[in-house]
């Protein structure tokens, strides 16, 4: 099998009889209590711009000039100093800290809805402090991203979390939903910290540390909400234009994300239902270990077996809710981000396409002179120029987000590989001692029954 | 195959149904004379493999199993399974078996048997039969009785039912079981002959009337309890033990999905592609793992399934004490009532209701004559009673003596095999998570140098 990579070979493993195939399991925002960290990135490989050197090398000066990672004057939530830990190679660049924690309901005479506190701490100079606490809503978190794509078209901006999930979703605001949310929130905008160019996103730096009310008055500068519209109705017009002069490193990149795409959906879903069959495993081993008990009440000479019996069956039943616990924090949410990111990757090609039929469209125009050279041609140089950066910065981001997704993906594999060995291991020693018990006893008896 | 040794069949005769306790005598000396000098060879060690059967010790398989079609009763073709039972038996001296006997039997066969056992040994705890139909399934097991998965473990269950019998101290002994093994024609029309079904108590069967019995022996009563209970209980466990093999199954089986998914990503990827690829393999390893896994659990259910049927024996034995028990105070109930009877005649005093008396009075009074002849046939009715009541005391305090042995050995071999059979479970637990341990492993290897 090894050597056939390139011919996708059938695999004969379909999916259980137990369930049809391809059908949702229903996402049901599996989230058990946790202490997690993130999975984090891991340093990265910074391939930019020319443009953009000074500011990286500005802010690496700056990190080095204040404080190393690991002294005690610098202000770090406690989450950040394990972050840093987890470095192995270089020590850590970052200079911009966020949690997002505390979610609050808020109730109003029109809506409910959550908010969650977002503490920022950092050495950067353009910000006026070290440290800001704000409060924000989901509302705020799309406008920022809305607010990035903007800006930045061809650059991949991380995915936010859904804004709700109707498929087995009675209340909007249960608490493992809540949860599950504010991880990926959180996810969100550390990744945009360590992302070389967002970081230094005005917007960005607003949400961080602009108070409630200025938050709104700064929301309602920009495009206003009708020309916004009438550009999309445009820009789906153009990107059917931009798919065919697509270059070919473009094609490539286009036709691994569809491929992309439908795998990690379907690790997705597949994820998922292993998560509920193991809910539905655990639940029945807690009904099936007491019913040995039961028995031994009836049988003088085996109580002991079957109580050992029952024993193991409800250890072994915890440590599936233990093994359900760890897929939950290290997989799941990694692979649904790679699923939400796989969408956004669709609308960075899109948008990429828009901005080359843009040009295309112009260089049209001057061909069959449907208008003034001069201004054309002077508008052909501007795009021209657009193209470039956009084909670059997303060349450049792709690599960026081709090598964060392969650490988060073997990382998260790994994790959820060492869960089930841990699982087995400690089923194993539970068993094995259980036996071992049975096997003393029969010893001692035997050796009563010995004459002497 | 017919091999059944001239002599023996000289002097075979039908076995009678002998009150209780004779029984064993009047088999003995059916079986032949061969039989006579293997009094001191009984075994009472309950090997399950060897039987002490006249001189020889034998060994009993069902070795195979064979889908037929033939025409039942009623002309109508039908497809059945059938079963070879091969008997060896084994020289003393050099220990080699040679192989005596060899016929097909089907299940309905064993049916039979098992009915005539009950009917001549109701103080005998009847090894039961394996299930007819496929119960406590679980999806992947069918529940058609063709399915080979199903015919496979009913064949070992059969071969266990045999091996049971040949190792009961009393059982072993019946010529009706030596003939199952040895006379493949005609050994249905022998069973009948023998007139069993017209000796069984229908009252056995219908378990749910309830005899007013006033004095039970205690032990009997608390054995039934033992015994509802035990069937209660691992009908339980054995219900959940299926859903549980069917939630395991689920999980084991989804992650084989990876690997089809894995592979088919590889193909896109550089660096990961490798590690991605040879993960999936390890997925499905891990998937395919789980169906050796869950039959040897399905072995460890017919154990369990074993005992549950077993119980019905034991409650049947239970039964048997109720109703001798109940014939016992009904007969005594009725003895009393003629002594009464008598008496009354005898003194002229009337304490009881009688229909005789009421009309004698209305119609007017009997002539002594009439009366002494009266008092003559309730005489030689009492009489009769009384004999009767105490051969069937007799009958009953040896039945409780007989069971109660038996019970005994049933207790001491439930044990033995209840334990052997839960510790074999976790055995196979075992097993199954050093399996995961070394698959996932593996995993972890490939995942972590993608």
């Amino acid at each position: 099998m090894e050597g056939e990579r390139l011919a996708s070979p059938a695999r004969s493993s379909g999916l259980p009889a137990g369930g049809a195939g391809g059908e949702s399991p229903g996402v049901d925002a599996p989230l058990l209590g946790s202490s997690g960290s993130s999975t984090l990135l891991q340093a990265e490989v910074l391939d930019l711009d020319e443009d953009e050197d000074d500011l990286e090398v500005f802010s690496k000066d700056a990190s080095l000039m204040d404080m190393n990672s690991f002294s005690p004057m610098m202000p770090t939530s406690p989450l950040s100093m394990i972050n840093q830990i987890k470095f192995e190679d270089e020590p850590d660049l970052k200079d911009l800290f966020i949690t997002v924690d505390e979610p609050e309901s808020h109730v109003t005479t029109i809506e409910t809805f959550i908010t969650y506190r977002i503490i920022t701490k950092t050495s950067r100079g353009e910000f006026d402090s070290s440290e800001f606490e704000v409060r924000r809503r989901y509302q705020d978190f799309l406008w920022l991203k809305g607010k990035l794509e903007e800006a930045h078209p061809t650059l991949i901006i991380p995915p936010l979390p859904e804004k709700f999930i109707v498929k087995g979703m009675v209340e909007r605001f249960n608490d493992d939903f809540i949860e599950t949310r504010r991880k990926a929130l959180h996810k969100f905008l550390n990744r945009i910290a360590d992302h070389p160019t967002l970081t230094f996103n005005e917007d960005f730096k607003v949400f961080l540390t602009a108070q409630a009310w200025e938050l709104s008055s700064h929301k309602k500068q920009g495009p206003g909400l009708l020309s916004r519209m009438g550009q999309t109705v445009r820009a789906v017009a153009l990107s059917m234009r931009g798919v065919k002069s697509r270059p070919e490193e473009f094609m490539e990149m286009n036709n691994f994300i569809e491929v992309f795409s439908q795998k990690i959906n379907l690790i997705d879903k597949i994820s998922q239902r292993i998560y509920k069959e193991e809910r539905e495993y655990s639940d029945e081993m807690r009904e099936y270990g007491p019913i040995h008990i039961l028995w031994s009440a009836s049988e003088e000479d085996l109580v002991d077996t079957l109580k050992g019996i029952a024993s193991c069956i409800d250890k072994c039943s915890k440590a599936t809710e233990k093994r359900m616990s760890g897929l939950s924090e290290a997989l799941l949410p990694v692979v649904h981000e790679y699923v939400l990111y796989s969408e956004m990757l669709m609308g960075v090609m899109k948008r990429r396409d828009q901005i080359q039929a843009e040009l295309d469209s112009k260089v049209e125009a001057l061909t069959y002179k449907k208008a003034d050279t001069d201004l054309l041609t002077e508008e052909i140089g501007k795009l021209e120029d657009k193209v470039e950066c956009a084909n670059n910065a997303l060349k450049a981001d792709w690599e960026r987000w081709r090598h964060n997704m392969q650490n988060d993906i073997k990382s998260a594999f790994t994790d959820m590989a060492e869960e089930n060995i841990q699982y087995y291991e400690q089923c194993l020693a539970t068993w094995e001692s259980f036996l071992a018990s049975q096997t003393d006893l029969h010893l001692e008896e035997t050796s009563e029954d010995k004459p002497e | 195959m017919e091999q059944a040794p001239p002599d023996l069949e000289r002097q075979w005769q039908p076995a009678p149904l002998e009150p209780l306790g004779h029984t064993d005598a009047g088999l003995q000396a059916a079986v032949g004379e061969e039989a006579e000098g293997s009094r001191d060879e009984v075994p009472g060690d309950g090997t399950m493999t060897e039987n002490n059967f006249g001189l020889k010790k034998i060994e009993i398989s069902v070795s195979e199993a064979e889908k037929r079609t033939g025409r039942n009763a009623m002309n109508m073709q039908e497809t059945y399974t059938a079963y070879l039972i091969e008997t060896r038996s084994v020289e003393h001296t050099d220990g080699q078996s040679v192989l005596t006997d060899s016929l097909w039997r089907r299940y309905s066969e064993f049916e039979l048997l098992r009915n005539y056992l009950l009917v001549y040994y109701p103080h005998i705890v009847v090894p039961p039969l394996p299930e007819k139909r496929a119960e406590f399934v679980w999806h992947k097991l069918s529940a058609d009785n063709m399915d080979p998965d199903f015919v496979e473990r009913r064949r070992i269950g059969l071969e266990n039912f045999l091996l049971r019998v040949a190792s009961h101290p009393i059982l072993c002994r019946d010529k009706i079981f030596y003939l199952f093994l040895t006379q493949e024609g005609n050994w249905k029309e022998t069973v009948n002959e023998t007139g069993f079904q017209l000796k069984a108590d229908s009252r056995l069967k219908a378990l749910n009337a309830t005899f007013r019995v006033k004095n039970p022996d205690k032990r009997f009563t608390e054995l039934k309890h033992y015994s509802d209970e035990l069937q209660s209980v691992i009908s339980h466990l054995l219900r959940v033990r299926a859903r549980v093999a069917d939630r395991l199954y689920g999980v084991y089986k989804v992650h084989g999905n990876y690997g089809r998914v894995f592979s088919e990503w590889s193909a896109i990827e550089k660096e990961m592609g490798d590690g991605l690829q040879s993960a999936g393999h390890h997925m499905d390893v891990y998937a395919s793992s789980i169906d050796d896994i869950l039959e040897d659990e399905e072995h460890y259910a017919d154990q369990l399934k074993e005992y549950l049927f077993y119980a019905e024996a034991l409650r049947a034995v239970c039964r048997k004490h109720e109703l001798m028990q109940y014939d016992l105070e009904m007969a005594a109930q009725d003895l009393a009532s003629k002594k009464q009877q008598c008496e009354e005649l005898a003194t002229g005093t009337v304490r009881t209701f009688s229909l005789k008396g009421m009309t004698t009075k209305l119609f007017g009074q009997e002539t002594p004559e009439q009366r002494e002849a009266r008092i003559k046939v309730l005489e030689e009715q009492i009489n009769e009673g009384e004999q009767q009541l105490k051969s069937k005391n007799l009958e009953g305090r040896e039945f409780v003596k007989n069971a109660w042995a038996d019970i005994e050995r049933f207790k001491e071999q439930k044990n033995h095999d209840l334990k052997e059979a839960l510790i074999s479970y976790a055995v196979m637990q075992i097993s199954m998570c050093k399996k995961g341990i070394q698959v996932w492993t593996n995993a972890k290897e490939c995942f972590s140098k993608m």
